[in-house]
């Protein structure tokens, strides 16, 4: 039953921009530190044949996301996902998110500490 | 314990502090008169809840320690860094005296007021400078290189401005149902890490492209959009509107233009003398007649007909006269002169450019050039969405009038999902602005006559009511016709940002009598003024802001101890210096610039933003169509000829080329090759960063982790080339100077080219004693000249110089 409830965040890395939003979202929220965010985002340019090259920003959660525990059970979305400028960030629970990914291609589903 | 009360407070993003040109939607977090956090306002039209790095930084902005609090004034020479704090009576009771003096002895023009990018900064020292009696307010960029370019040069081919359609005028925005999502768009020269600009909110695009938008992306770094493209055209900087011509060809040869719009909203069937190349006028060929009516040719009757500008017909009546092919008209003189019509000519023109030939300029293959102009020809709807780079090149207005020509000859003018007329919300504009006047004006036309620039340059005769940045800045060296003896800078940092050659730029700042700055923080420039005067940020402001729609309120939600918005501080001074100033309060002034919204500024605040209704000028679509653009509601679009201008008669009236064409710029391996000797590879500059606005936010702590230093970004070839590491540092040097960087090797950019990023300037490091935080250090501008701007005073090279690259 519980495995049911369990949470995670779903990002679209194909309309992630690398607009670090959600880093200084959640800096703010949790008052973290310069360096210190639940979120990291990374740059990655893929090589590929014919020499042609792909860009892609990656948001990763660190160990100090905590999916917004404090925000989600007052209702709200957690900071980032809230305040993303591609809305490329979901928030549910593992199973809805699952089934998400399973419609759309260059997803990756996060289940963090 | 007693929990402290929270307010949540709603206001509109528009300041310098923190750099945000502006629209969204944010809550502010108060307690105790402080912020707590500042949230995305899930309501709100504009960003629906989204917010950018810069602005959810905002608690480290407003309690940043180094925040200016206090006026200062300078006891020392200047850049010594000897501040004294003083009341603002004290500040106002020196700089009002000061400045006097200077109106007394040499005139109110020996003053100039310059500004930075324009944020809510331009109506206040409009108010300022026009209350003190000086027309030289000055958009401190070479060639006033952006966006007024691009806005005069609309207003002068097809009357207002135009940008992309993402259905912003609209409460209801994607979900409305009269708009369409473009099948495509072309992303000309812009990268999404430029979130908001131009007065747009750039994840729009994001939008789009998820409800099923294609995206050409015009760019030589592969940005995002480019990574994402269904077609990517690499050009080589400056090549732009070669490539523009090329896309024409293309969509003329192919028939992809739309007839409709060409016969009956443009100029093509109006006729151009062969013997002298110039619009035939009614005054050549009958004795009484206009010189601003035109003429065209009635095929059925064999005659030439007018076209009446007074009633936007021809006369006699003619539905679709002549659209190509030859005539012959006798003229007053008794001479009969062979004519063809303007459409003949533009494609004349658009033929030079076949897709060979622009491949060659521009580097694009001729197979991209064709597939991408066909997929945005045959794209029902397609818009397009140009970045700054349009304007930063000297060719910026023959570039545009080919960018707009594609979007009118597709019939994607002011539809659903095409290029839309942006007006100001209610047409309630504070300031004189490009086809606008605006409540806040020059008491006088007479005032207007010392005006730099104005003389020599049309645009600033007839839309850009700014000094030309080049010609003031000559002139504070040349003191010819005038001298300039002081300069008021607000929110603005050419040492560091704006200013191209900005070692002559502190030389200028230096040979000036009395300079005022007012800012949020201490900047290298600011090191060079004799008082300071801190800004508020936005949220301990009030304010209006009409750009575009919706009209929006600027709710104050904090005050930061002595720090006044930059409204109230030219307020206060303009007073002082204008006895017959016209408003008691800044409340009376908001109410009269949103008058014809029909609200109190009392009331804006209560609703935060507000939509123009069906019906009015600033609502879409089909607005030449309904008669909605011109004073005199007649069908058309605000030009001499109530059309849409294949070929320009305010260009050919200024003695400039009044068709588009393609001219290479002034330093590129092409134009100069005994500097690309030296000097091999192209500089571009100005790429943005996600986290800062041009020169600001470097002392946000939040945002400097993520970006910390100055950054070139190098092609790993190129890199290997010249033996350079990624992360290592390097110089980037050309004739004029050189700045140090630290080498990003990456694919992004191609081989030829390097990219460096601009605005650098280290806060961290010493102010005073000359030091000026650094800014020699990193600063690109060391490498742009300023003078080098196109034929009408616009547009400057700051994406496509000359350098090369060795390691530091
Ligand atoms: S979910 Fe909350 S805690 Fe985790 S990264 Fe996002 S804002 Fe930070
Ligand atoms: S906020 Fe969204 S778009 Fe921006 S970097 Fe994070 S995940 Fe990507
Ligand atoms: S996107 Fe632009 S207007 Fe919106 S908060 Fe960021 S800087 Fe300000």
């Amino acid at each position: 039953m519980e495995e049911k409830g369990i949470k995670g965040l779903l990002i679209d890395y194909e309309y992630c921009t690398g607009c670090y939003t959600c880093v200084v979202a959640c800096a703010q929220e949790y008052n973290w530190p310069e360096g210190i965010s639940g979120i990291k985002v990374m740059e990655i340019v893929e090589n590929l044949p014919g020499g042609k090259h792909y860009l892609v920003y990656l948001p990763f959660p660190t160990e100090v996301c905590t999916l917004c525990a404090s925000r989600t059970k007052k209702g709200l979305e957690p900071a980032c996902v809230k305040h993303c400028m591609a809305g490329c960030m979901k928030y549910g629970t593992i199973s809805e998110l699952a089934e998400e990914m399973g419609t759309k291609k260059r997803m990756v589903l996060y289940r963090p500490r | 314990m007693k929990r402290k009360e929270r307010k949540l407070i709603k206001t509109t993003t528009w300041s310098a502090g923190p750099g945000c040109h502006g629209g969204c939607g944010v809550i502010a977090h108060i307690e105790d008169g402080r912020l707590i956090k500042i949230e995305g306002d899930k309501e709100h039209p504009w960003n629906q809840g989204r917010l950018c790095a810069r602005i959810l930084a905002m608690k480290q902005y407003i309690e940043h320690p180094s925040r200016l609090r206090r006026p200062m004034i300078n006891t020392g020479e200047r850049g010594k860094g000897k501040w004294k704090e003083v009341s603002w009576d004290e500040a106002f009771d020196y700089i009002e005296k000061k400045m006097k003096a200077i109106r007394d002895e040499y005139g109110p023009e020996s003053m100039i007021f310059a500004m930075g990018t324009g944020r809510d900064i331009g109506p206040w020292i409009c108010m300022l400078a026009y209350a003190y009696g000086s027309p030289n307010v000055m958009f401190a960029l070479s060639g006033n290189a952006c966006y007024s370019p691009r806005i005069a040069a609309l207003d002068t081919f097809q009357g207002d401005y135009c940008v992309f359609d993402a259905a912003q005028w609209l409460q209801k925005r994607y979900d409305e149902p009269r708009f369409k999502v473009p099948e495509c768009m072309i992303v000309w020269g812009y990268n999404i890490h430029a979130t908001c600009p131009d007065n747009l909110f750039g994840h729009w695009i994001v939008d789009l492209m998820k409800r099923g938008t294609k995206i050409i992306s015009i760019d030589p770094r592969l940005s995002w959009f480019a990574s994402r493209a269904k077609y990517w055209l690499r050009i080589r900087p400056g090549t732009d509107s070669a490539l523009a011509m090329g896309f024409l060809y293309v969509i003329i040869k192919e028939g992809l233009y739309d007839k409709n719009f060409l016969n009956n909203w443009t100029n093509g069937a109006h006729l151009i003398r062969k013997d002298t190349n110039k619009l035939l006028r009614e005054s050549d060929i009958i004795p009484e007649g206009k010189n601003d009516n035109f003429v065209a040719w009635d095929e059925k009757e064999k005659r030439p007909i007018v076209w009446d500008t007074s009633i936007l017909e021809y006369r006699p009546y003619v539905k679709s006269p002549m659209i190509t092919g030859n005539c012959k008209i006798k003229t007053i003189d008794g001479k009969l002169v062979v004519c063809h019509t303007v459409w003949d000519a533009f494609c004349k023109k658009v033929f030079e450019y076949d897709p060979e030939k622009v491949s060659i300029i521009t580097g694009v293959p001729a197979k991209d050039i064709i597939e991408a102009a066909r997929f945005y020809g045959k794209g029902k709807p397609a818009s397009i969405h140009w970045g700054v780079p349009i304007d930063m090149t000297p060719n910026i207005t023959p570039l545009c009038h080919a960018i707009a020509s594609m979007w009118a000859l597709t019939g994607n003018l002011d539809i659903p999902g095409g290029n839309v007329f942006s007006r100001f919300a209610f047409d309630a504009v504070a300031y004189a602005l490009p086809g606008a006047e605006g409540v806040i004006k020059l008491k006088s036309k007479e005032q207007d006559l010392p005006r730099i620039g104005a003389d020599k340059y049309g645009p600033f005769r007839k839309f850009i009511w700014r000094c030309q940045t080049d010609t003031a800045f000559e002139q504070i060296f040349t003191k010819k016709p005038y001298p300039i003896k002081g300069m008021w800078i607000q929110t603005c940092n050419p040492l560091a940002g704006i200013g191209m050659d900005p070692k002559k730029w502190e030389e200028a700042l230096k040979r000036l009598d009395f300079v005022v700055g007012v800012d949020l923080f201490m900047t290298p420039t600011m090191e060079y003024a004799d008082v300071v005067l801190p800004a508020a940020t936005f949220l301990e402001k009030d304010g209006v802001r009409s750009w575009w729609v919706p009209l929006q309120s600027i709710n104050k939600a904090l005050s930061v101890n002595e720090c006044k918005s930059d409204a109230e501080i030219n307020f206060e001074l303009a007073k002082r210096f204008d006895p017959d100033f016209k408003w008691n309060t800044l409340e009376e002034l908001f109410d009269e610039i949103i008058k014809p919204s029909g609200l109190k500024f009392k009331e804006l605040k209560e609703k935060v933003w507000v939509f123009p209704p069906e019906g009015h000028p600033s609502h879409p679509y089909h607005r030449h169509e309904k008669g909605l653009l011109r004073p005199d509601r007649r069908p058309g679009f605000q030009t001499p000829s109530g059309r849409f201008e294949l070929y320009s008669i305010l260009r050919e009236e200024w003695g400039l080329e009044p068709m588009p064409f393609h001219e290479e710029p002034p330093f590129t391996p092409i134009s100069r090759p005994d500097l690309a000797k030296d000097y091999p590879l192209i500089l571009s500059t100005g790429r943005r960063s996600p986290v800062y606005f041009y020169s600001e936010h470097r002392m946000i702590p939040w945002l400097r982790h993520l970006d910390p230093d100055p950054v070139v970004e190098i092609h790993p070839e190129t890199a290997k080339e010249y033996g350079i590491t990624n992360g290592e540092w390097v110089f980037v040097e050309n004739w004029m100077g050189r700045a140090r960087f630290k080498a990003k090797v990456t694919p992004v950019v191609p081989q030829w080219m390097v990219m460096a990023a601009h605005g650098w300037w280290f806060p961290e490091k010493k102010g005073e004693e000359n030091e000026l935080y650094g800014v020699w250090e990193s600063n690109i501008n060391q490498l742009i000249p300023m003078n080098a701007h196109g034929k009408d005073g616009l547009g400057a090279p700051i994406k496509h110089l000359l350098c090369k690259i060795y390691r530091a």
